[in-house]
């Protein structure tokens, strides 16, 4: 079997898997499977990634998405309860809108495709290969050489965010305690308890009570 | 085509199990040493009855798991709740793929291999939560909730360690990683010693990743019993069981590759036989290694809840900031010769 059969047999069966999980992210009914499915879109894509060679692109979508942000979703999910048969009910009612907006963004995504195969850009050899080193590596040369103001500018924007997010989520109680690590270390023992010095004294033996009569 | 099998299919395959059953014997020999160890710290015996010194303890311990029934608790989603000790054990053994066992032992020497590992140790965790939630029990779930907040926490201590590796190493490759380190001066030429500070942390949170004590909140059996596996039992349970540990292990055979030169050896290369690097050096660090989260386990009370996160967040994500930033003026200035293979 030749080499480029193969990857485009892997490739067919990942992108298969990608939409079924994709497509069962919005219609399974259980809130936990649906997030689960969206873990299964991630990975099966991040494999695709890995075929077309774009490795660090495919390992850094496992190591955010499926690895942290996922499991914060699934974290949020478990801990809802849900009522699925109102959430039915606004499925049906939206349906109409949201198939709309599905076919405008499918139209527009047809013309985008269309404009771009009639400036029929050919994409150059890979640079990485061109330049005989790995991707991951060709890629840390690029964003920090080349791009390393759009990439500056990218991460401070990001820095801003989440400022931001924990800017708006804070509020300020009165009334909360708080512990303080820095003032339980710093503690005195001496402050909180006093130790007693006392001579070692035999305590008074009892005398032994003779056993009394039983009254009858 | 059958040589294209036998070279693509057969052989891979081969090499996987020269590397996963050591590593399923290497589980239950260390099972049985942490008794021993715990046994000797406790001043008590530990196992000596079933075979000599009571080394089948282990096998005996596997045998009895396995024919034991395999409980599903009422109103449990049955698929996740089989599922869930699967999801565990895939990236624990996966995790192997890349670890360089000697300059040519290495099942796949993968470009972005610490990459891969993240990978594969940050998917570890949906084990964990699947079987908390699927098990339809508080305490299972309690401790599913405690065991994600955690690794997630640690996982970006870790990363930053990393990081700090890599900046020295410059590159992604784990036997690359290795290479750097070599030198003339044996011990003193690995990355612990510009490091040290985020060794340690690199450490501490391969402990708190893999849920051991002092860091042991999820499973807690004081508290919620044995967390996110309380309702486990039989065979389900010792894949769990094995997961823990395989991890256990590779975060050691991991501390050993990143910061203690791997395979090479200790002394200086002029020192002849055993100056001269091998597999049994990187075996004898990571035995070292895996001692200690024995050592911990029999010393250290559990930490608080609260206190785990405030060490992960407020004292090991700066300091691992800042010693990144340390790392690249050691490269940048050339202050250390590590790295540079001199």
């Amino acid at each position: 079997m030749n080499p480029q059969l193969f990857q485009l047999i892997c490739f067919y069966g990942f992108g298969f898997i990608t939409v079924v999980a994709a497509l069962s992210v919005i219609t399974l009914k259980n809130t936990v499977h649906a997030v689960l499915s969206l873990v299964l879109t991630f990975f099966s894509m991040a494999c695709l990634w890995m075929l077309a060679d774009a490795e660090f692109l495919a390992l850094a979508l496992i190591v955010v998405y499926v690895g942290a942000v996922m499991v914060l979703f699934l974290f949020v999910v478990m801990m809802l309860d849900i009522d699925q048969e109102k959430i039915r009910e606004g499925f049906v009612k939206f349906l109409p809108i949201g198939l709309i907006v599905a076919v405008a963004m499918l139209v527009e995504m047809l013309g985008l495709i269309g404009v771009k195969a009639m400036h029929a850009q050919v994409m150059g050899p890979d640079p990485a290969a061109a330049a005989g080193v790995s991707n991951t590596a060709w890629l840390g040369q690029a964003l920090y050489t080349k791009y390393l103001l759009p990439f500056e500018v990218a991460a401070l924007i990001l820095t801003v965010g989440v400022v931001a997010a924990v800017a708006l989520t804070l509020r300020q109680r009165v009334g909360v305690r708080h512990e303080s690590a820095n003032e339980q270390v710093r503690v005195n023992p001496r402050d909180r308890i006093r130790i007693v010095k006392m001579d070692a004294v035999r305590p008074a033996q009892p005398t032994p009570v003779p056993p009394q009569e039983p009254s009858s | 085509m059958i040589d294209q099998l036998i070279n693509h299919l057969v052989w891979p395959i081969v090499y996987i199990l020269c590397i996963t059953i050591p590593l399923i014997l290497a589980v239950a020999m260390f099972v049985y040493w942490e008794r021993k160890v715990i046994g000797w710290m406790h001043v008590r015996m530990g196992p000596n009855k079933i075979g000599p010194f009571g080394l089948l303890q282990a096998f005996a311990d596997v045998v009895k798991l396995l024919i034991k029934e395999v409980i599903l608790p009422t109103t449990a989603n049955r698929f996740l709740y089989y599922l869930a000790p699967l999801l565990t054990l895939v990236p624990a053994l996966a995790a192997w793929a890349v670890v360089p066992f000697s300059s040519k032992m290495v099942l796949s020497n993968a470009n972005a291999g610490v990459l891969y590992l993240l990978a594969m140790t940050s998917m570890g965790v949906y084990g964990i939560i699947l079987a908390g939630w699927a098990s339809n029990s508080r305490y299972a779930l309690l401790g599913a909730m405690r065991s994600a907040a955690q690794v997630i926490s640690y996982e970006l201590a870790m990363g930053l360690c990393l990081v700090c590796v890599l900046v020295l190493a410059g590159s992604l490759n784990l036997t690359d990683i290795v290479n750097a380190q070599a030198g003339h001066k044996g011990i003193l030429d690995w990355f612990w010693l510009p490091l040290l500070p985020v060794f340690v942390i690199y450490f501490i949170s391969g402990v708190a990743e893999t849920n051991r004590a002092p860091f042991d909140v999820a499973e807690g059996e004081s508290e919620i019993v044995a967390g996110f596996h309380v309702e486990y039992s039989g065979s389900a349970f010792a894949i769990f069981f094995l997961a823990e540990y395989a991890n256990m292990i590779l975060v050691s055979f991991l501390a050993a590759v990143l910061f203690m030169g791997g395979w090479l050896s200790p002394f200086p290369s002029s020192w002849g036989f055993i100056g001269q690097g091998g597999f049994p050096w990187l075996l004898i660090k990571a035995f070292l290694f895996s001692f200690l989260f024995l050592w911990f386990r029999a010393s250290f009370p559990r930490y608080r809840y609260d206190q785990i996160m405030r060490l992960g967040w407020k004292v090991f994500i700066p300091i691992a900031i800042v010693w990144v930033l340390v790392a690249g003026c050691l490269k940048y200035f050339g202050w250390v010769t590590i790295g540079t293979g001199v």
